[in-house]
């Protein structure tokens, strides 16, 4: 699907040692594939089914998601800060496309 | 068609409601105690926000905080398929919560299981009133 675009929201400073809270949203229909269509026919489970963020090459959450996550899937943890400066974040939808956006973490 | 989706949402909602005691809290048992492997669930340990009542069942605002946990799961009980999200901390977790948007058909218990690092579980449940379900048929 070409209409998936992440929206990331970091803190605009950060220091070592604490924690820093990301917020996350993804452009996503999240299709549940329990909805029908004009014509009665089913209409296919479409989702984000996981959701990652890794920081400084280390998991920060990894995320299962079902169909009963909105669509537009907003997601919002913290970080444990360190010198790192990477944030990567991916998104993996039903079919096999994935979707990373990195982005970086201003550490002062 | 949003019309429709709507009809379509409230009708789920009150049948939803009316199965509630039977067959759909044992889905979301047969979900925990799957996601579990059977070992017994301890009550409290685990935050769990959620409105009261949510106006509208497509997206609910709910954030889950277990101290130390490991995971935690969010299920739904009155939900078509009871699995919400699961929730794995790593490493680099600054806390061990989390925040997020969900569908509810209909008004029900939200359920939250923290799986904790010496293998226990602990969960927390909150009822949240849907007055327009979000499973859209």
């Amino acid at each position: 699907m070409s209409d998936v675009k992440p929206r990331i929201r970091l803190p605009r400073s950060a220091k070592a040692g604490q924690a820093a809270e990301v917020k996350t949203l993804v452009s996503h229909v999240m299709e549940t594939g329990l909805r029908k269509d004009a014509d009665g026919n089913t209409i296919p489970r479409m989702i984000i089914n996981r959701f990652t963020c890794e920081y400084g090459g280390e998991m920060v959450i990894d995320m299962a998601l079902e169909g009963a996550i909105s669509a537009n899937p907003y997601v919002e943890f913290d970080i444990m800060v360190s010198d790192a400066t990477d944030v990567v974040f991916t998104w993996y939808e039903d079919g096999g496309a994935v979707y990373t956006e990195t982005q970086q973490l201003s550490v002062g | 068609m949003f019309t429709r989706r709507d009809t379509m949402a409230l009708g789920l909602g009150a049948a939803t409601i009316t199965l509630l005691p039977i067959s759909v809290h044992a889905a979301a048992d047969d979900a925990i105690a799957a996601y579990t492997g059977g070992a017994s669930v301890t009550e409290g340990g685990v935050m769990i926000t959620a409105p009261e009542i949510a106006e509208n069942g497509n997206t609910v605002p709910i954030s889950v905080e277990a101290p130390g946990a490991e995971e935690i799961a969010i299920y739904a009980d009155g939900n078509p398929t009871p699995g919400v999200a699961v929730f794995k901390f790593g490493p680099a977790a600054g806390s061990h919560r989390a925040s997020t948007r969900i569908r509810l058909g209909g008004t029900q218990d939200v359920v939250a299981v923290a799986k904790m690092p010496d293998g226990s579980f602990q969960q927390a449940a909150v009822e949240v009133k849907v007055t327009i379900g979000g499973c859209g048929g």
